[in-house]
């Protein structure tokens, strides 16, 4: 029976032991999630996500300071990518955050993304529910921006920051529909270079085409609910849909760091007093519950099919007498 | 669970006051292209900030880079960090400007391998490879 008492007493050994569990998918991690479950919900967690070249660390490393002085507690989860031949990966983040070396009230973790996108989110959706057990008010999750596996990770998080930088394309990186539709702040980073207007106008545009309404997702089925909230094409900002805002900083030199931070309070504060947190968290776990019940069926079925039916099926198909979609459901139907 | 992968985690780092890091970045390239994942921390690092790194990280292995030879008070420091943190069984490998007369003492810290400026990728892969096995 796992004893949660040490994670939630704050023993960074078993915290940073249990999160290696978790991400090598070792069973002995599944009942310490189950017992610190009960333990989460009360982080704030924040997405962070863009292309690499934008300053991400380096902005991580100044939101973290500046919350740091508002005595909030910090933990960051910082993914990288892994090289899809060797499985290996440089996870260089912590290099930008030396201001925060030696901070009890911060703890940083690096993540390799370790090729699979689904594994990828769930072992950064359990190491994040860990540290929210551990005490961590506020959980900073930051991501190279923009596949799926990156969408899938701003699921996970309340407040999903996406950072810009001048000069990178922008203009068509701010249209790219996936990070414009997940982000509820947006930091054009590096502003003191030529063309971070230009970066600001470009995404007020793409904002302004892609009109504010209460977002949901696309497989989520409680649409008629959000659409009813969604505000008209053109209209202005009602007071109930959030507009993300588009904010300048220069990390490396700490300016326009407040306003972001403020900012993420402000989403926060919206999303609480809108019911729109509630909701998130619904749909958040309610796409988790999904996820994993598919992974169990799909486990379990495959136990009872057995090779031999599922051979037997794949032989059929490679004949040409049945097309993969009827095999398919024949063997759903048989289990 | 399914797609359980257990990859080596070793950290990089450069502690005290030396001012690049060539080396420690070929090796840190090296150790990637061979599977690992390395955490590489940058220039000047204190003892402390290498041990909190390791312990948040949960490396298997540290691997520290020293060309201004302080490596005789900055590596027992480490390892003591290393231990007090309840890390005991991290393996320590040191290289960088390390003269052979200091090997000896190193080692007896508990250092599990030195190199020196000549040493090949494949014999550090091979090393730390090695070290992680004698762990488990």
């Amino acid at each position: 029976m796992f004893n949660p008492s040490s994670i939630l007493s704050g023993d960074r050994r078993a915290l940073a032991r249990l999160l290696t569990q978790i991400e090598n998918g070792e069973a002995a991690a599944e009942p310490a999630l189950a017992a610190l479950f009960p333990q989460t919900g009360r982080a704030h967690l924040i997405g962070l996500t863009g292309a690499p070249g934008t300053g991400k660390s380096s902005l991580v490393n100044e939101l973290a300071k500046t919350l740091r002085s508002q005595n909030h507690t910090v933990a960051i989860v910082a993914v990288d990518p892994s090289s899809p031949f060797t499985g290996g990966a440089i996870l260089g983040d912590r290099i930008r955050m030396r201001d925060l070396a030696g901070d009890p009230g911060v703890f940083i973790r690096s993540m390799a993304s370790r090729g699979s996108s689904g594994g990828l989110a769930r072992a950064t959706a359990d190491a994040v529910k860990v540290l929210d057990a551990a005490g961590f008010e506020k959980i900073l999750i930051e991501t190279v921006g923009a596949g799926q596996a990156e969408v899938d990770i701003a699921r996970a998080a309340h407040t999903v920051l996406v950072i810009e930088a001048p000069g990178l394309g922008d203009e068509v990186q701010a249209i790219k529909a996936g990070l414009l539709e997940i982000a509820d702040v947006f930091v054009v980073n590096k502003a003191d270079l030529p063309g971070a207007e230009n970066a600001v106008r470009a995404l007020r545009a793409s904002l302004d085409l892609a009109h504010p309404a209460a977002r949901t997702w696309a497989d989520d089925k409680m649409r008629g609910h959000h659409q009813s909230l969604a505000s008209s094409p053109g209209s202005e900002f009602d007071g109930i849909n959030w507009m993300p805002p588009i904010l300048q900083t220069v990390a490396l030199e700490g300016q326009g760091i407040a306003e972001v931070t403020e900012a993420l309070e402000r989403h926060q504060a919206h999303l609480h007093a809108s019911g729109e947190f509630a909701q998130r968290e619904r749909e958040r776990l309610a796409y988790e519950l999904k996820t994993r019940l598919r992974e169990a069926l799909f486990t379990e079925m495959l136990a009872r099919l057995g090779n031999g039916k599922l051979n037997a099926a794949i032989e059929r198909v490679l004949a040409r007498e049945l097309d993969p979609a009827s095999a398919a459901r024949e063997l759903a139907k048989d289990w | 669970m399914s797609d359980a992968q257990r990859n080596i985690r070793v950290l990089v780092a450069k502690p005290g006051l030396d001012g690049h890091d060539r080396g420690a970045k070929v090796i840190a390239r090296a150790l990637r292209d061979a599977g690992m994942e390395v955490i590489y921390t940058g220039l000047r690092q204190t003892p402390e900030m290498v041990a909190e790194a390791a312990l948040q990280e949960d490396v298997d292995v540290v691997g520290l880079s020293i060309l201004s030879g302080a490596h005789l008070s900055l590596v027992p420091r480490i390892i003591e960090l290393l231990k007090a943190n309840g890390q005991p069984e991290v393996k320590v490998f040191v290289g960088g400007i390390i003269p052979e007369e200091d090997i000896p003492a190193l080692k007896g810290m508990g250092v599990t391998e030195i190199f020196g400026p000549g040493a090949s990728t494949e014999t550090v892969i091979e090393a730390v490879r090695q070290a992680v096995r004698n762990a488990t």
